[in-house]
């Protein structure tokens, strides 16, 4: 009989890999890309494939180069380009889009060491470059091409988002927010399929609704008690429900912990309703993650469970 | 109970009960037989045993040897060939008892019911049974069973099997039923103040009928149906999730007034003591990928792997990996030359596919790991910490709490082997606190040292 294979048990593993999960966070952006499309025309989805290209050939070159394993295969560069091509307006040129994908997958994630190692979301950092570089760019928002869009602009190039109108809108501007009848860059302004990819991404058990929940709760707590026109309105506009579902839910950049989720997500809001309100942008959303991410490691060590019968630590 | 108990964390692995519904079929005595002399935490018991003696079924061929032991019997006939070192499944190496069978089957002339007058010749009689913890732990259970019945307040029998494919404490709930409540009966009537609950998944909902037919209208016993999340039973969980206490760190279940005693240990106790047969078979589910007739099968102790795989019917392919035990917590074998031992459950063949380890990708700090256990401990800080060398980190981190379920392992996406790390850093733990230790010494020393050199 021919030697066995030993190993310590246990000797089941669930289904479930890192390629799984990701591959279900594709699944749940997708609506919005259908929406994107449909909004902005097919140039939403051609940002949208060169930016995954750009991502997977950065993270593929950069190990190849450094000899290392190539883990393109996890698909979470795939996510980040579609997160970071959701972050552009639809009218962004190509090269500079390709600047955000460099940064975002070279400096920020495989300097510091590839999946799991980064301190900050890829794609948000992307943004950020990408607003102080190109600002003007990142902010001249097109027009959706639907009829009974949000504003009719006379400008039909460049519109404003519902953001920086906080106070004109209405309860019957919702229907339009959530079916992203406004301008903004082309993953966020369709607020019905976000939610719906959360609740799949919330079925599938690959995210927990606490940073959600914490977020948009803190979000419209704060906005209230700042004196924002809108609070409940303001959830719906700008990227609150990209922001809140897809990125303050990385895996990666938030904390491990309930407690600690908890925490991150009444941070995001509170800042990003802080931003909204008294800041010079519009949206703080990026910021208010980016920020939190930070703190992560903190809260990480704050909030460490309490183990079952432990003795209490001297 | 009125008071609702919060469940422990677990996970929900698939269940493969392939076996359930087979009775166990008792193997023809294979020609020879190899009784290791350890077979429980504690010491080895002492061969009484020599080359060319003939032994008889039932007849002891090990004394324990003092109290955490226990004696060996053996279930066959035959000649004693020789005594042998023998490296068993876990690597340690002990003496064991090698007996050439005859076949006959003979009944040792003086096998008969131990006289149960009191609870001392109650633990008696379970030392002289030779019953260790068969649900895989394997610490002799007169050593448990012997503490201040007054003390006991519950007595937890575990019939969880929370195992994937294990089938055996099953089959033991559904054929042994009667004795089981028989041994539940010597409970009540040697622990007066106890409560006991029998704990049973409810993916075994026969096995829960049976029962409670049977002690239907009894005081003082009580059949619980649980939901069917590994680690259930866990001894820790078990206790928590029947009575709602908590075991402190570093202490034993007795001192939450609590005893957890499996449900074939429990038979064979039972068994032991109506008939005076001591523990010298097993139940053994022979199941996985690379079997080609999964079953139930009565095993004489010292049978080889490959002897009883041979009877169910050989392999249906090449099998890559061996395990004794669940696929969850079992330790997997080198070869079929391993032999069936007192706390073996199952034995599980496993072809290519299932053999192989899948690499591992990088953390993603999803906390999977987190929600998967039991005792609420944090894998994947405890592997960071262990990366690090940080025993200070390992202290707080309480790794010496982990069970090994494997439970986070199951769950990890990037298929991290997280027992084998919290099973290295205990060892590191352990070194960390040596190291304290000898360091407070030398300080102490030195400080002395001053002292005297000032008089």
């Amino acid at each position: 009989m021919s030697a066995m294979k030993v190993s310590v048990s246990p000797h089941l593993k669930g289904a479930r890999n890192t390629q799984k999960i990701m591959l279900d966070v594709i699944i749940a952006l997708l609506p919005a890309l259908v929406a994107a499309v449909v909004l902005f025309g097919f140039r939403a989805l051609l940002l949208t494939a060169v930016s995954v290209a750009v991502c997977v050939l950065c993270e593929f070159v950069w190990e190849k180069l450094m000899h290392r394993d190539v883990t393109v295969g996890d698909l979470s560069a795939v996510v980040t380009g579609i997160l970071l091509a959701y972050n552009v307006p639809v009218g962004m040129p190509i090269w500079e889009l390709i600047v955000g994908d460099v940064i975002a997958i070279i400096c920020v994630k495989m300097l510091f060491g590839g999946i799991g190692c980064n301190f900050m979301n890829p794609a948000l950092v992307g943004r950020v470059v990408l607003m102080f570089s190109f600002t003007t760019d990142m902010t001249t928002y097109a027009l959706p091409r639907v009829s009974g869009a949000l504003v009719d602009s006379v400008d039909a190039v460049s519109t404003a988002t519902p953001l920086a109108m906080l106070d004109r809108l209405s309860w019957a501007d919702l229907p339009r927010l959530l079916l992203g009848a406004h301008g903004g860059v082309i993953g966020e302004v369709c607020g019905a399929a976000l939610l719906l990819g959360g609740v799949y991404l919330l079925l599938r058990r690959v995210i927990k609704p606490i940073i959600p929940l914490a977020a948009l709760g803190s979000m419209l707590l704060f906005s209230w008690l700042f004196g924002s026109p809108q609070p409940v309105l303001s959830l719906f506009a700008g990227g609150a429900l990209l922001g809140t579902i897809f990125m303050a839910t990385d895996y990666v950049t938030s904390p491990i912990t309930n407690r600690g989720k908890w925490i991150f997500g009444l941070g995001v809001g509170f800042i990003t309703a802080a931003i909204r309100v008294y800041g010079n942008y519009a949206e703080g959303m990026t910021f208010a993650i980016l920020l939190m991410n930070v703190l992560v490691p903190y809260i990480n060590d704050l909030t460490m469970t309490k183990p079952l019968g432990g003795a209490v630590q001297k | 109970m009125s008071t609702r108990i919060r469940l422990l964390h677990g996970v929900h692995v698939p269940h493969r009960k392939n076996t359930a519904d087979q009775a166990p079929v008792r193997m023809p005595v294979p020609s020879v037989v190899r009784i290791p002399m350890s077979m429980n935490i504690g010491k080895p018991a002492v061969p009484v045993v020599k080359a060319g003696d003939i032994v008889t079924v039932g007849q002891c061929i090990g004394e324990a040897d003092g109290f955490v032991s226990a004696p060996v019997f053996s279930g066959v006939s035959g000649t004693v060939k020789k005594l042998e070192p023998m490296r068993l499944f876990h690597g340690a190496v002990c003496q064991a008892v090698v007996i050439e069978t005859d076949g006959a089957q003979t009944l040792c002339e003086t096998l008969r019911a131990p006289e149960v007058r009191d609870f001392d010749s109650f633990i008696d009689a379970v030392g002289d049974s030779g019953v260790v913890g068969l649900g895989g732990a394997g610490f002799p259970t007169a050593v448990k069973l012997k503490v201040d019945p007054e003390r006991v307040e519950f007595i937890c029998v575990n019939g969880a099997e929370c195992e994937p494919y294990i089938t055996a404490d099953t089959r033991t709930m559904l054929d042994d039923a009667e004795l089981l409540v028989a041994g539940i009966g010597l409970l009540k009537t040697y622990y007066p103040k106890a409560r006991i609950i029998v704990g049973i998944e409810n993916n075994k909902p026969a096995c829960i009928r049976k029962l409670r037919e049977l002690t239907a209208g009894g005081e003082r016993v009580e059949i619980r149906a649980l939901p069917p999340l590994y680690p259930q039973g866990g001894e820790k969980v078990l206790i928590h999730n029947t009575t709602g206490r908590v075991v402190p760190e570093g202490k034993l279940p007795i001192d939450v007034g609590c005893i957890v005693i499996n449900t074939s240990t429990l038979a064979a106790v039972a068994r032991y003591i109506q008939t005076g047969m001591p523990l010298v078979e097993k139940y053994v589910t022979v199941d996985g990928s690379a079997v080609k007739h999964p079953q139930n099968v009565i095993v004489p102790i010292g049978t080889s792997i490959a002897d009883v795989v041979e009877f169910t019917g050989g392999f249906q392919a090449p099998p890559k990996k061996i395990l004794l035990g669940g696929p969850m917590m079992g330790v997997s074998v080198p070869d079929t030359e391993q032999v069936v031992v007192k706390n073996t459950g199952a034995i599980l063949c496993f072809a290519e596919d299932e053999g192989v380890l899948p690499t591992p990708t990088s953390c993603i700090r999803c906390g999977r790991c987190i929600d998967a256990c039991p005792m609420n401990l944090m894998p994947c800080a405890i592997e960071q910490a262990f990366e690090k060398g940080d025993g200070a980190a390992l202290e707080k981190l309480k790794v010496n709490l982990c069970m090994e379920c494997g439970s986070c392992a199951f769950v990890c996406p990037g298929r991290h082997q997280l027992v084998e790390t919290n099973k290295l850093a205990k060892t590191m733990l352990n070194q960390y606190h040596n190291a304290q230790k000898a360091e407070a010494e030398r300080k102490a020393a030195l400080a002395a040292e001053k002292e005297a050199a000032e008089k």
